[in-house]
Order: structure tokens, then C-alpha cells, then sequence
């Protein structure tokens, strides 16, 4: 029956309250109702209306009973919540959710029913059984029923088999999703800060000469490492000491010593660059106006050599090394027999100038000195006191490594000329000296010592004379000067202070091959020619100059007149017929006897002071250059023009090969000719 | 050692020569003449000239070596004279 409109007394108002159906009969005034009524029940009803009134209902009057009431009937929840508020995580806040669910529920029954076509379903007609004869319609229906009852799985009997489908392995319960959420644990940081590692930058190339070099320093260990593997069987009993040798010290010496060879480089380069026009004269300057003087030349002076120290010292012996051409050995010390006293032994070089490359201090004046050929670090020097000594540049002494002492045999006399030559049968160096005391002594340097050998001793006369108490007395000359043969081995030359030149013999000790009456007064210096095998020139303080021919020993084949002693005379290394000497007033001469026989090409003086003498003179073996030492201990080096060095004209194919000694013998041997055949008319 | 110390003592007082300075294998001035800030400069920069100069000289041969190496300017000249571990320098004015 709908609920329709009533107007009904309440006893309390309820809101949205369906109306009740009372149970007892109300009051009904409406026909409508009384209708209703009358279908219900007739008995009631023939009685008429009698109106039952239960006990508790409430008097009301009939003003009130007419009032209306209304009442409105919704389909809402009464027990629904109306304000149902949630937290909005989108906007933080709480807010009211707009629409409640407003379904509520009296009663609920979980059904057993089952789909026929369901697994479950299809599970339990295969466990009822198979093959029954009921139809499926109703089979299926009674099952459907029966189904639902027996969801636990009670047996079907009326169930037909379904076929045998597949079945997937599933899980026969439900299967139903579970999660959990653990409790995260707070995360927390832990570290540790270390010292960082101390850094350095490398950084570096790889060139094509880096890669060499590393290629080089490979291949020595390999060299040295096949050197230990080859000595090791042969030096069996040395091998501790050896290898012990062989171990590379790499010395550790104070830093500025290792600068000692970019020092020197530098030093020669800040000197090239003050002496620059000079170096460049050197090199490159040809005096011109020789070409319109046709006899004479000049000399170009160039460097000037000297030390603080060697200062008082005159110039006594200058020598070229023959290996190195650019050094040369300078020795200082005294002509003078009153002023005695040290001597300096200096070693320059071209390139530096301004400061000696070693320096030797000595005892005794330096009279002469001579460098090895071979050897060129071993230079032997005659003294003032007589001694003779050796020095090693190679060693780093103060003093000479060999000295003659007076048990050993020295001079008594100071030593005029010292010579090298070559080495004896035991490969000794073997040296030679000349001296006042009038011995010509050999010295052979054995291991630690020189040994000395009387040579020849320079007799005066034939007869010994009688001395004071009527023994016999050998008078012996003084020597002066000495040189030997460039070719013939024992032939030398000794000249003498009476004058004399005599031709000796190493093989004969007591008597000359031949004398000479040459000079007046001392000879200075004899030398023979670098060429002609017969030639040989001599200068004295008679103010002159003589060429022998030593076949010819009566009459010298040249004698020239220099107006002043004359200190030394030198052959030229490029020319047979050039030579140079220097006098007592400072002047160079420079004759070549190809051009001018009588008079020298050039006179030129090469010092200030008028007064000073020159002392020495000597020929580089390679430049064109002299070098002159004078007594005030300078040491100047001149430059000969085009015209003083005049060579013969080599044939174009033959540029290339040295001096020709053939011609230049030949060319003397044609200057002599000339001088040579009146000689030979006046023996005739 | 006296005789380098003596070596470079003359340069020093030669005609002409303005300082020297003495610098090792990594740039770093060891001996000088010259005040600090100059000595400084010279020593870094001309450092790396001869670097490269020995630099391409070898590369060039690498048998060869540089020698030395010389710097004529307008006002003056450089001379550097490369060693093993070390490197000299000398400033000097030739026209003096």
C-alpha cells in the first residue's frame, strides 16, 4: 500500500518519518477510508462504526484534531551521516564530502548459488558422477539449486560429467592480493673525510729526439750489461773488485760545479762579443792593398794575451798545440840573471782571450817548453834552476808530475830547450834537454820517475886542458838551443853560446858529426826546415839570420842582417821558403825567399813601447796567424796578409790535398841552385 | 767548484756584461746578478725559448744538440748556454 498524505496526530515528529501503519484502527472521517475499511471486513464493519479508542491515546479537541500536519517522505538515510568531513591530501585540508551514501541495509543473506558454467560448478558435477539419464535442462536445473546448497562440495548425483577441459593450475581458493607495509628505517649518513693524496703535475712529450734519447740510454745498459757478461770470465779474480767499479757513482757534488762546461761556453761567447771585430778579422780580413805592393805585406795585429800575475814576467818559450790549433802554451820567466824568480806556465785558447784556460805556477823561472805530439796533455818544461819537469793538464795538480831533482841528474845550468820524442822500445815517453852546462840529456819518464841519459856532452875543444891543480878538465860548452830532424830520427842540431852549431848523433855520445862556426855570439835558435831535408836556419845576438844548407856547413847559404839582436826565427808550416824572426827593438820580420831574397817582405813593429823586446815567435800549424811573446810578458798575435803567405798554385784537381812537399822542396831547391853554384865554384 | 765560481765572477766583470743567471732543469733561478723580479722573468721565459729551440733542433737530428743560443736585440744580447741539468744565462752589451 503507498504511503499516502495523512493527517495524523504524532505522537513525537520525526523528521522524513514514513508514516506508520497503526495498528489499531484510527478515527477515519475520510470516505475514502471508510471504503478501505468496509473491503477488509464486513463484520467489523455491520456493527457500524464503532470506535475503538486505545487507553494512552491522547485527548485531543477537534480544533486540534483538524490541524494538519505535514509530512515529507524522502528516499534519505536518516541514520546516513550528513556531514561527513575527509582530509584532502591534495589541498591539505579537511573538507566536507558533498554526497554520503545513503543505502541502508536490514538484512543480508550470502546465497549458495552458483553459475551453472562456472568452474566451481563444473568441479563438482565431475566429482557426482557421469552418464545419468535425466535431461540436461533439468539436470542442470536441479543442479543450479542443488549447486547452490552444496557450495562445500557435497556430490551431485544427478550432475553429468562436463567433458574434460583443460583445467589451468590455479589456485582452487580465492585468490585474494595481501600486502604489507614494513616500517622503513630512518636513513642515516655516515662518511669520512681523508687527507688527499699529495699531487704533482706531470706533464711531458713525446718527440722524435726524446724517444731517441730513451732508445740511446737503452742500447748502453745493453752495451754495458754485454761488457759485465764478457769481463766476468775473464777477470775471474777480480770480479768482486771490478764489478764493484763498474757501478756508475753518480757523484753528488755541490750544484754549481755541474755549470762548470755552460760556464766556459758562456765565457768564450761574452768574449767573442767583445773582441767581435777582432774575431771577425780573424776570420775574414784581407788586407787589400797588398795587392798593389808587390813585395811587401803586413801584419794584422789581432788578440793580445796576458795575466795579472805573469805581468813581470818575460815571455821565454810560446808553443802551439799541434791537435787543438786554437791553444797554445805560453811560459813566462826571466832572461835576467839578477831578477830571479818564480815562473808561470799559462795555457790559452783563442776563444777566450781575456783569461788563460789553466794556469801553473812554478818554483823557478820557465825557460822552454814543448807539448807531446801525440799526447797533447803533456807538456815538458826546462827551468831557470836546471830542472826539468812534466805537466798533466789532465790531472788537476798544482805542479808538474814528473820533476828531475839534483840526485836525479838534473842540469846544473838552466835549460835552454826541452823536446819530445818519440817514445823508446818500452813505449816510455822520452823527452830531450839541452842546457847551459853544456850536456845534452835524455829523459825517459818510467812509471813514477824521470831517468836521465847524458846524450852527448858539448866539448869545446879536442884536448882537455889542464885545470888549476893539474887534473884534466873537460871544458864544456854551453847549450843554447837544439832541434832534430824532422826525418832523420838521430840527427839534431845543437847550437851553442861561443857560436858554434854542431850536428850530433844520438848514437855517438863523444863526438860531433860536424861543427859549424855560425855566429859571433850565442846562437838563440836553430831550427831546421819543415820541408827540405838539408836546410836549416839559425839566428844569434849577432843581428843575424843564416840559412844552411848542412851539406855545405862552411858558408851559410843566406845571411841577413836584422839591425838588432835577434831573439827568435821561426819556418812558416804552409811554405818552405817563408820564415819570421823577431828582434830586440820590437820588430817583426817576415821574409819569403821566394819573392825576395835579400830583404824581408815585412818590418813591422808589434809593440808600443819601443824598448821592449820580443822574445818570441811562433807559426800556427793551421791559421794564418803568429804569435809573438815579448818580455814585458804580453803575448800578441798577428795576422800575415795575403802577400807574406803566398802558396803555390795547386792544379784544380788537387785543392783538396795539403801542402805538396815536393814542390815546396822543390821551389827551395831552386832559390838554392842559384846561391849554390858559386858556392860550389869557390870549393872548386 | 771555486773555479766555475771564479769562471762566473769574470763573466760578470766583463766589458760589457749587464747579469748572469744560472737556471736549472725545471725554470727555477739558482745564482743571479740581477734583482729578483728581472731575474725572475729572464728565468721563465727564456726557460721555454731554449726548451723549444733544443726542442727543434733535435727533433730535426736527434743526434744533435743545441749548443747555445744568442738573442741580439736593439738594446742588448741574450746569450744561453744549455747544459745537461742547468741553463746560463748572460745578458751583455757588445757595443760597449
Amino acid at each position: 500500500m503507498a504511503p499516502k498524505a495523512k493527517s495524523v496526530k504524532p505522537p513525537g515528529s520525526t523528521i522524513g518519518a514514513k508514516p506508520s501503519k497503526m495498528k489499531g484502527r484510527p478515527k477515519i472521517r475520510d470516505d475514502d477510508d471508510m471504503t478501505e475499511i468496509g473491503d477488509l471486513g464486513d463484520d467489523s464493519y455491520v456493527h457500524g462504526k464503532t470506535l475503538v479508542k486505545p487507553d494512552d491515546q491522547l485527548d485531543l479537541s477537534e480544533v486540534e484534531l483538524k490541524e494538519e500536519f505535514t509530512r515529507i517522505l524522502t528516499a534519505n538515510n536518516p541514520h546516513a551521516p550528513q556531514n561527513i568531513v575527509r582530509f584532502n591530501f591534495k589541498e591539505r585540508t579537511y573538507k566536507q564530502t558533498s554526497s554520503v551514501e545513503q543505502i541502508a541495509i536490514h538484512f543480508a543473506l550470502d546465497g549458495n548459488m552458483l553459475h551453472k558454467d562456472s568452474d566451481e560448478a563444473r568441479r563438482q558435477r565431475a566429482k557426482a558422477g557421469m552418464g545419468e539419464s535425466k535431461s540436461e535442462a533439468a539436470l542442470s536445473e536441479a543442479g543450479e539449486e542443488e549447486g547452490g546448497e552444496g557450495e562445500d562440495g557435497e556430490k551431485e548425483e544427478v550432475v553429468e560429467a562436463p567433458p574434460p577441459k583443460k583445467e589451468s593450475l590455479r589456485n582452487q581458493f580465492n585468490f585474494s592480493e595481501r600486502a604489507s607495509q614494513t616500517f622503513n628505517n630512518p636513513y642515516r649518513e655516515r662518511g669520512t673525510a681523508t687527507e688527499p693524496p699529495p699531487r704533482a703535475n706531470f706533464s711531458s712529450t713525446a718527440n722524435q729526439w726524446e724517444i731517441y734519447d730513451a732508445y740511446y740510454e737503452d742500447l748502453q745498459k745493453q752495451e754495458k750489461a754485454k761488457d759485465k757478461t764478457k769481463q766476468i770470465p775473464t777477470y775471474r779474480k777480480e770480479d768482486d773488485k771490478t764489478k764493484k767499479k763498474l757501478v756508475a757513482m753518480e757523484t753528488a757534488s755541490d750544484d754549481i760545479s755541474r755549470v762548470t762546461r755552460a760556464a766556459k761556453i758562456v765565457e768564450r761567447m761574452v768574449n767573442q762579443n767583445t773582441f767581435d771585430d777582432i774575431a771577425q778579422d780573424f776570420s775574414y780580413f784581407e788586407d787589400a792593398s797588398d795587392e798593389f805592393r808587390d813585395q811587401e805585406g803586413t801584419l794584422l795585429p789581432l788578440w793580445k794575451f796576458s795575466y795579472d800575475k805573469a805581468k813581470r814576467l818575460a815571455v821565454t818559450s810560446i808553443c802551439w798545440n799541434p791537435k787543438y790549433f786554437d791553444m797554445f802554451v805560453v811560459g813566462h820567466g826571466s832572461y835576467d840573471f839578477t831578477k830571479q824568480g818564480r815562473g808561470m806556465l799559462l795555457f790559452y785558447t783563442l776563444k777566450n782571450p781575456s783569461h788563460p784556460e789553466y794556469i801553473y805556477s812554478t818554483e823557478s823561472g820557465v825557460m822552454c817548453l814543448d807539448i807531446h805530439p801525440i799526447y797533447q796533455y803533456l807538456v815538458c818544461v826546462g827551468f831557470y834552476d836546471g830542472s826539468v819537469g812534466v805537466f798533466n793538464t789532465q790531472e788537476k795538480r798544482p805542479g808538474p808530475v814528473y820533476k828531475s831533482t839534483a840526485k836525479s841528474g838534473k842540469h846544473t845550468d838552466p835549460v835552454w830547450q826541452v823536446k819530445w820524442q818519440k817514445d823508446d822500445l818500452d813505449n816510455n815517453l822520452n823527452l830531450y834537454s839541452v842546457s847551459s852546462d853544456g850536456r845534452v840529456v835524455s829523459w825517459t819518464l818510467v812509471k813514477d820517475e824521470l831517468i836521465y841519459a847524458d846524450v852527448i856532452k858539448l866539448t869545446v875543444d879536442d884536448l882537455p886542458t889542464e885545470g888549476p891543480d893539474g887534473t884534466q878538465l873537460q871544458l864544456l860548452g854551453c847549450g843554447t838551443s837544439f832541434d832534430f830532424h824532422k826525418k832523420i830520427d838521430y840527427l839534431f842540431l845543437v847550437g851553442t853560446e861561443e857560436g858554434k852549431i854542431h850536428k850530433c848523433s844520438k848514437a855517438y855520445s863523444s863526438q860531433f858529426l860536424d861543427t859549424i862556426d855560425a855566429h859571433h855570439m850565442a846562437v838563440d835558435a836553430v831550427r831546421w826546415n819543415p820541408f827540405h831535408p838539408d836546410i836549416f836556419i839559425s839566428c844569434s845576438a849577432d843581428w843575424t839570420v843564416k840559412i844552411w844548407d848542412h851539406n855545405y856547413g862552411n858558408q851559410a847559404m843566406f845571411t841577413f842582417d836584422l839591425n838588432s839582436a835577434v831573439g827568435d826565427v821561426a819556418w812558416a808550416p804552409f811554405s818552405s821558403t817563408v820564415f819570421a824572426a823577431v828582434t830586440a827593438d820590437g820588430k817583426v820580420h817576415v821574409f819569403d825567399l821566394n819573392i825576395n831574397k835579400y830583404e824581408a817582405l815585412c818590418e813591422q813593429s808589434v809593440v808600443q813601447k819601443k824598448k821592449t823586446k820580443l822574445t818570441h815567435i811562433e807559426f800556427n800549424p793551421r791559421h794564418m796567424i803568429i804569435c809573438v811573446g815579448d818580455e814585458r810578458g804580453y803575448v800578441t798575435s798577428l795576422k800575415l796578409s795575403p802577400n807574406l803567405r803566398k802558396v803555390p798554385k795547386k792544379k784544380k784537381g788537387e785543392e783538396n790535398v795539403g801542402i805538396d812537399h815536393e814542390i815546396e822542396i822543390a821551389k827551395l831547391d831552386k832559390i838554392l841552385s842559384l846561391v849554390r853554384e858559386p858556392d860550389n865554384k869557390e870549393k872548386k | 767548484m771555486s773555479e766555475v765560481e771564479e769562471t762566473i765572477k769574470r763573466i760578470q766583470s766583463h766589458k760589457g756584461v749587464l747579469g748572469i743567471i744560472v737556471v736549472n732543469s725545471e725554470g727555477i733561478p739558482i745564482l743571479t746578478s740581477l734583482d729578483n723580479s728581472t731575474t725572475v722573468q729572464y728565468a721563465g721565459l727564456i726557460h721555454q725559448l731554449t726548451m723549444k729551440a733544443r726542442s727543434t733542433v733535435r727533433d730535426i737530428d736527434p743526434q744533435n744538440d743545441l749548443t747555445f743560443l744568442r738573442l741580439r736585440s736593439k738594446k742588448h744580447e741574450i746569450m744561453v748556454a744549455p747544459d745537461k741539468e742547468y741553463l746560463l744565462i748572460v745578458i751583455q752589451n757588445p757595443s760597449e
